[in-house]
């Protein structure tokens, strides 16, 4: 039972984590590309319903009881930075690191190459991280602090504003491709 | 080798070959989310198992006395954990589907960087291996990725997750603007 929930229980999340992915279309790095050329809008379905129904249940998780929050630290100068690394390295590569693994097992052998450089990228960042401690990491560092926390806009009213913008960006989304369809 | 793969997806039968909705793809991932949150009690995350393991491909560059003393793997030292085994998990779930679907095919430059940068495969296997050198600092950087904190801290209304989501995106399409324009 423990070796089956400590081996076997997280494979087969990130089985079925990798299965959603690759039906989702987003191991494949074209449809990437293309949602930074604002061409394709897979990526911003994927991601925004994602949040939107995993939120609703974690937060009523959170209120029962039955899990916490695992907020990571905003150390805003990093964030920001990191970030914006992230970014052009996204468009670069063509894939975010856990949509590479998924497309490298559907054949994509630049992916595989793409991971190579991943894992010297860790290693330049294991190399550099007593210097960024000293220098980057501490700069304008807020803690795990929450949207609601700083806002005192309760988790609620959050989603619905979520939920509600999702909506209203998906419907207009849809009836652009519709149209270009038609055409 | 470009006659293999589209035979291959070519034989492949139409009706294997539809994607699930980017919408159901999205509420599955937020799904799998409330199990990792509840029963695992570890959000969906890539990056902080990737770079675990990267320690490894640094024993022979950098030496096991220098990975040993190294103060961010010290902090992240390599064990089988959750997460690295979840790592295992996303290609075995991407390789189903991608053979379920029909859809498992050989890919060395994709179609959106061949029309943009031609069909080397050296400039694009370059391409790749910086851009994830620069993705995995950054997420490092950042403290998470795509899933971690695009997913998993948005979810959360984590402060840091919503910048990180903002910037990458923000960054992202202004470096894919630039890499696309047109000539």
């Amino acid at each position: 039972m423990t070796a089956m929930m400590t081996i076997l229980g997280p494979v087969l999340m990130g089985a079925a984590f990798g299965f959603l992915l690759q039906r989702g279309k987003v191991t494949n790095c074209n449809v990437i590309e293309n949602q930074f050329r604002l061409r394709d809008f897979t990526v911003l379905k994927v991601m925004g319903t994602a949040i939107v129904v995993g939120g609703l249940g974690v937060l009523l998780l959170v209120d029962t009881g039955n899990t916490k929050y695992y907020v990571k630290d905003a150390n805003m100068l990093a964030v920001a930075l990191g970030a914006a690394l992230f970014g052009v390295g996204m468009v670069v590569y063509g894939y975010c690191p856990g949509t590479a693994l998924g497309a490298i097992a559907t054949g994509s052998v630049h992916a595989l190459v793409g991971a190579l450089g991943m894992v010297a990228g860790a290693i330049l960042y294991a190399l550099s991280f007593d210097w960024l401690k000293a220098h980057v990491l501490n700069i304008w560092a807020l803690g795990k602090v929450r949207l609601p926390d700083v806002t005192n806009v309760p988790d609620l009213a959050w989603f619905a504003a979520l939920a509600v913008g999702a909506v209203l960006f998906f419907w207009w989304v849809e009836s652009a491709e519709a149209k270009q369809k038609r055409r | 080798m470009t006659t293999i793969t589209e035979s291959y997806v070519r034989e492949a039968p139409r009706t294997a070959r539809i994607d699930w909705s980017p919408y159901l793809v999205g509420a599955g991932i937020g799904l799998l989310s409330w199990i990792a949150f509840a029963v695992f009690g570890d959000p969906l995350g890539v990056t902080t198992a990737y770079s675990r393991v990267a320690s490894l491909f640094a024993v022979p560059m950098i030496g096991p006395e220098a990975v040993a003393q190294n103060s961010y793997w010290k902090s992240m030292p390599l064990k089988w954990d959750y997460g690295v085994w979840f790592l295992v998990g996303i290609p075995a779930g991407a390789f189903i589907a991608a053979v379920m679907s029909g859809t498992w095919r050989l890919e060395l430059v994709p179609d959106v960087w061949k029309e943009r940068f031609g069909p080397s495969i050296a400039k694009r296997f370059v391409g790749a291996f910086f851009g994830g050198i620069v993705i995995m600092y950054g997420a490092r950087l950042a403290g998470g990725c795509t899933s971690g904190h695009g997913i998993s801290g948005g979810l959360q209304l984590a402060v840091s997750s919503w910048v990180f989501l903002a910037v990458m995106f923000g960054t992202g399409l202004g470096i894919s603007a630039l890499m696309f324009r047109k000539r």
